[in-house]
C-alpha cells in the first residue's frame, strides 16, 4: 500500500536467536487489603523494554491489569516501578540488560500506598509540592529584559531536567520504610527543587527556615540512594542536598554571608555594545561562557 | 444512575498540557473558580515530548526579526490554509508569552550576553526557538505548573471525561467523567468549558504521542456540535525513531537538523538536494557548500534543504525508502555524528543522546541514526474564533492541538509551545468572562448524566471484542490506509472500515471491576479514536489536492480553489459529514508581507 512506503517489515537484531524465546513476568497484583504475584509466560519479541511486554500481557492475557505510563520514551516519568527489585523506569530499562532466564519481578514502588497492581498513590508528592513557596523574581533590568549567564542557568538546569518519576523519594530510607517521618520531611525531588530556587540568580525568596524546620533537610544522612536511581542523572546528593544543609547551618551562624551570596551571585548587565557585536556565532546556537563573576561556592 | 460526586465551577478546563494549565492561570488570574481535570497526572502531559523550543520572533540573535516575519513563516509553512487572524495573533504574542514564562522560573539557555538564546528550526527564517538543550516542553510543562499550584489551582487528576453536558439551547453547562482510580462518577457543572485535551496520535500505529492522544477534545466537541476544521491534515513528523521495533515513531528533534543534523540514504548521497520544491527554490541552497556555510552565515548564504517545512521532508524521507535507498530498518540516516563534536553533541542534544543510548544502543556522537516518519501532530481540530476561541458551541472554548486552524495544512516545529501559550491564556481570560458574565451555579440535567454513565458502563455487562483487539485493527487502518500518502480508493476503503469498526467498538466488552482498569479506559477512548478516525477520512476524500500534511497520490498538486476552503465536519443525528467553506479573507495589508522579495 502505497501509505507504507516508509515502513518496512522489523528484523531482528543480528545475534539475536532466530527463535522465539518466552519469558516469565512476575507481577505483583492486587490492591490495599493484599496481593500476590502472578506469573505470565510470554514472547519475547527482541529489542524490547520492559513496558512493553507489560503492554503485551495486558493486551493479551490481562486487560484489567493496571499500569501507569503516558511517554514511553523517558521523559515523563510515569511508568516507575520496582524491576526484579530495583526502582526504575520500566520505558527505559531493556530486556536485553535482564537475565531472561529467571522471572523478572515487577512491583509498585515501594513507599506509596498501593492502589491496584503497579499503581501507587503519589498524592503525598503532589502535596509536598505545594508546600514550596514559589519563584519569586526581582525586577527586570531597565531594557525589559532578565539577564543571566549560561554558566549560572546550568546549575538551576540541572534540577529542572527532574521528570518527577519519584524514584528517589521511593528510594529515600528516610521514609521509605518510615510513613511516620513523611508529615517532616520533603524528600529528594524537593530538595532538588528547593536547591533550584535557591541557586536562581533571579529568585529572591529565603526559603531556609522552611527547608531546616518543615521539610527536614538534616534527616538526610547521604547515603546517595536517590542519586543513584535518577533516570536523569542528577547529582541530587552533592549538588542539591548537601548544598542546602550548608546553607541552612550558614544561615544560623552568619546571615551577612549569606546576603552577600545572593548578592554577589547576580551577572552583571552586559553592556549595549556587546549586544551589538553579537556575532553570528552566537546565531548557530554557540554559547559562550562569559560568567564575569567567581561562582558561588556553597 | 450511579452514585456520583459533583463539582460546581465557573470554568472546567479538560487538559492538564501546556494550553490546559495556561488558560487555568489566566482564568484564575481573572477571579474565575477555575478547575483542571487530566486523564493522567499533572506534569505528565505529552507537552513534555516537545523538544526544540518555543518559537517567537524575540530577536535576540538575529535583530531583524520580528512578528511579522514569522507570521509569513508559519502561513507559508501551512501552505496558506491557516486562519491569517490566528496566525497575526500567535506571532505578535509570542514573544511576551515566553518572557512571562521567565517570570514565573523557566531557564531557558543564554545568549553571551545574558539573554534568552534562540535556535533554526525547518521554516523559520531567522534562529528563533527559545530552548532548553532538547527538553523544551518539560520546561514549559513544569513552569505552567509550578504557577498553577502556586496560584492554589485545583487539578483533578486521572480523571477521564466522558461527555460534555449541555443545557435545552445546547449551550455547554459541564461535563461527566470518571476517577480512573476508584471508576466511579464525577459531574462537573460548569459555566465555561474549555478543551485543550491535546491530540490524536494514538489513532495511528506508529506515533510519537502518548497513550493519551486519543483525541478526546475533538470527539467531546464533535458530540457536542461543534464544528471541525481541516482533519485531513496530519503531521508526519520527518524523523523518528525505527528501531528497535518497540522504540518505532519515537521523536527525534528537528533540533538535530537545526544544529547541523543531515539526511543521508544508504549511497551516503544528501538527497534533500532532490526534493526542493519551487515554492522554496528562491531561500533553499542548492550545493553542499552553500548549505554548509549557512549556519555561521545567514545573510549571505540560503538554508540548507534538510530544514524544508516538516511535510516537504518527511515526503523525501517516504520517496527515498520507496525507491530502494532506505536504511536496514526502513528508514533514511540523520547523521550529526560526522558533523559535529561529540562534546557539542552531547551539550545540544543531551535527550537524543539518552534515549538513542538507552533504547537503540546508539551512540550518536558515533554513529547516525536510523529515522523514518511519525505521527506526530493534527493540525486540524476543533473551528474556534481567533480573537477569543470560543468554539460554534455557546460556552465551549478551544485551545492547543485540539484547536484547528492556527497552523494550516502544516505546522513549522516550535510554533506548537508557543500556540499552547498564546491561545491558552486566550481561552482562559475569555472563558472566564463568559463565565462571570452569567449569575448563579451552572445546573446539569440528571437525565442526561444518567444516559452518560450508562453509557459509560455498557462495557461491563455486554458479551464482545477485547478493546485491545480493535484498537489494534484501527491503527492498522489508518496506518495503511490514511497514512501519509493517500489516494481515493485507499481513503473509501478506510471509510467502510471505519463502519465495520465502530461497530465491533460498540460492543466490546470488558474484564474486571471498575477500580483502575485500563482495559476500559480505552473501550472509552477507542470511541473518540474512531470519531477523530472518521472526520480525518471525510476530510482526505474531500480535499483532492496535496496540501502540507496531506498528500494525495491521485492529486499531486495543490488546487487553488481548494486551497481557499476548510474542510468542516460536523456531527448532526449522530451522523458526521463533511462541507467546504470559504476561509477568512486576509487583509491587504497582510496579503503585501507575501509579494515582498525574499
Amino acid at each position: 500500500m502505497s501509505s507504507e512506503g516508509a515502513v518496512a517489515p522489523a528484523t531482528r537484531p543480528a545475534g539475536a536467536s532466530a527463535a522465539p524465546e518466552n519469558v516469565t513476568l512476575r507481577l505483583w497484583r492486587g490492591d490495599a487489603s493484599g496481593g500476590a504475584w502472578v506469573d505470565y509466560v510470554i514472547e519475547y519479541l527482541g529489542g524490547e523494554v520492559v513496558l512493553d511486554v507489560v503492554h503485551r500481557v495486558q493486551a493479551e492475557q490481562a486487560p484489567d491489569l493496571a499500569v501507569r505510563w503516558n511517554c514511553k520514551a523517558g521523559k515523563c516519568g510515569s511508568c516507575s516501578a520496582e524491576v526484579n527489585g530495583k526502582p526504575r523506569l520500566m520505558c527505559m530499562t531493556r530486556m536485553s540488560t535482564l537475565d531472561l532466564g529467571e522471572p523478572i519481578t515487577i512491583s509498585p514502588m515501594r513507599s506509596n500506598p498501593v492502589i491496584r497492581d503497579l499503581v501507587t498513590d503519589v498524592s503525598f508528592h503532589f502535596a509536598v509540592a505545594r508546600r514550596i513557596p514559589a519563584f519569586h523574581p526581582g525586577p527586570r533590568e531597565a531594557d525589559g529584559t532578565y539577564r543571566m549567564a549560561q554558566v549560572d542557568v546550568e546549575r538551576v538546569q540541572e534540577f529542572r531536567k527532574c521528570i518527577e518519576c519519584f524514584l528517589c523519594q521511593n528510594v529515600c530510607h528516610v521514609i521509605r520504610d518510615h510513613e511516620e517521618n513523611k508529615p517532616a520531611f520533603a524528600g529528594p525531588r524537593f530538595f532538588a527543587r528547593l536547591a533550584e530556587l535557591e541557586m536562581h540568580p533571579l529568585d529572591t525568596l529565603d526559603r531556609r527556615e522552611l527547608i531546616s524546620r518543615e521539610l527536614g533537610v538534616g534527616l538526610c544522612n547521604i547515603t546517595k540512594c536517590c542519586t543513584e536511581v535518577c533516570p536523569e542523572g542528577i547529582h541530587i546528593t552533592d549538588n542539591a542536598i548537601i548544598p542546602l544543609k550548608e546553607r541552612v547551618v550558614d544561615a544560623r551562624y552568619d546571615p551577612i554571608a549569606w546576603l552577600g551570596r545572593k548578592i554577589r551571585r547576580r551577572p552583571s548587565p552586559t553592556p549595549a555594545s556587546v549586544t551589538a557585536a553579537l556575532s553570528p556565532a552566537g546565531a548557530s546556537g554557540e554559547v559562550i561562557s562569559t560568567d564575569p563573576a567567581p561562582r558561588a561556592t556553597p | 444512575m450511579p452514585e456520583h460526586e459533583t463539582h460546581s465551577l465557573d470554568v472546567l478546563i479538560i487538559g492538564a498540557g501546556g494550553a490546559g494549565l495556561r488558560a487555568a492561570v489566566e482564568s484564575s488570574a481573572a477571579g474565575a473558580r477555575t478547575a483542571i481535570v487530566t486523564k493522567s497526572l499533572l506534569g505528565k502531559a505529552h507537552t513534555v515530548m516537545a523538544e526544540g523550543g518555543v518559537a517567537a520572533a524575540l530577536g535576540n540573535v538575529w535583530p531583524e526579526d520580528n512578528w511579522k516575519v514569522h507570521f509569513r513563516d508559519t502561513m507559508r509553512g501551512g501552505k496558506m490554509l491557516n486562519n491569517w487572524r490566528m496566525a497575526q495573533l500567535h506571532a505578535q504574542e509570542a514573544p511576551d508569552r515566553v518572557l512571562e514564562l521567565e517570570e514565573w522560573g523557566a531557564v531557558f539557555d543564554r545568549t553571551a550576553d545574558g539573554r534568552i538564546l534562540q535556535r533554526d528550526f525547518g521554516g523559520h527564517r531567522y534562529a528563533r526557538l527559545a530552548h532548553v538543550g532538547d527538553r523544551t516542553g518539560l520546561e514549559l510543562l513544569r513552569t505552567c505548573q509550578q504557577r498553577a499550584v502556586s496560584l492554589g489551582i485545583e487539578v483533578y487528576m486521572e480523571c477521564k471525561i466522558v461527555r460534555l453536558l449541555q443545557d435545552s439551547s445546547g449551550a455547554v453547562n459541564g461535563a461527566v467523567g470518571f476517577w480512573r482510580e476508584s471508576g466511579t462518577f464525577v459531574v462537573f457543572a460548569a459555566k465555561s468549558v474549555v478543551i485543550a485535551a491535546g491530540g490524536v496520535g494514538k489513532t495511528w500505529k506508529f506515533t510519537s504521542n502518548s497513550w493519551e492522544g486519543t483525541g478526546d477534545g475533538h470527539a467531546l466537541a464533535l458530540w457536542a456540535g461543534a464544528d471541525m476544521l481541516d482533519m485531513e491534515c496530519v503531521q508526519f513528523h520527518p524523523t523518528g525513531m525505527v528501531w528497535p521495533p518497540s522504540a518505532r515513531g519515537i521523536l527525534v528533534t528537528e533540533g538535530v537538523r537545526g544544529d547541523g543534523g543531515v539526511l543521508r540514504n544508504s549511497t551516503g548521497e544528501r538527497f534533500m538536494f532532490n526534493y526542493i520544491p519551487d515554492f522554496y527554490a528562491k531561500e533553499t541552497a542548492d550545493s553542499i557548500e552553500e548549505a554548509d556555510q549557512w549556519y555561521e552565515n545567514k545573510t549571505d548564504f540560503r538554508r540548507p534543504p534538510e530544514l524544508l517545512p516538516r511535510d516537504e521532508v518527511a515526503r523525501s524521507i517516504n520517496s527515498e525508502v520507496k525507491a530502494g535507498r532506505g536504511s536496514p530498518h526502513g528508514g533514511v540516516f540523520l547523521d550529526i555524528a560526522s558533523r559535529r563534536s561529540a562534546e557539542y553533541i552531547r551539550r545540544r542534544l543531551p535527550s537524543m543522546y539518552h534515549q538513542f543510548k538507552e533504547l537503540a544502543d546508539v551512540d550518536i556522537t558515533v554513529e547516525p541514526m536510523e529515522i523514518g516518519p511519525t505521527c506526530h501532530y493534527i493540525m486540524g481540530g476543533i473551528r474556534v474564533d481567533a480573537d477569543t476561541t470560543a468554539t460554534t458551541v455557546p460556552g465551549l472554548y478551544a485551545a492547543g492541538e485540539a484547536a484547528g486552524g492556527m497552523h494550516g495544512a502544516n505546522r513549522l516545529g516550535g510554533n506548537s509551545l508557543s500556540d499552547l501559550l498564546v491561545f491558552g491564556r486566550r481561552a482562559g481570560q475569555h472563558a472566564a468572562e463568559h463565565a462571570l458574565g452569567r449569575t448563579g451555579d451552572a445546573t446539569v440535567d440528571p437525565a442526561q448524566v444518567g444516559s452518560v454513565t450508562d453509557h459509560a458502563l455498557a462495557p461491563f455487562s455486554r458479551e464482545g471484542e477485547n478493546p485491545y483487539a480493535v484498537h489494534h485493527s484501527l491503527q492498522e487502518t489508518m496506518q495503511s490506509l490514511v497514512g501519509i500518502i493517500r489516494t481515493e480508493s485507499e481513503l473509501v476503503e478506510a471509510r467502510d472500515a471505519l463502519d465495520e469498526l465502530d461497530a465491533r467498538a460498540a460492543s466490546t466488552s470488558v474484564e474486571g471491576h471498575r477500580q483502575f482498569n485500563p482495559g476500559w479506559h480505552l473501550s472509552l477512548d477507542l470511541e473518540s479514536m474512531l470519531a477523530v478516525a472518521r472526520c480525518t477520512t471525510l476530510g482526505a476524500i474531500e480535499r483532492k489536492e496535496s496540501r502540507g500534511g496531506h498528500t494525495r497520490d491521485d492529486y499531486p498538486g495543490p488546487s487553488a480553489e481548494l486551497g481557499k476552503v476548510n474542510m468542516v465536519t460536523r456531527m448532526r443525528d449522530g451522523a458526521v459529514s463533511v462541507s467546504r467553506e470559504p476561509l477568512p479573507e486576509m487583509p491587504d495589508e497582510l496579503k503585501t508581507l507575501f509579494e515582498e522579495a525574499h
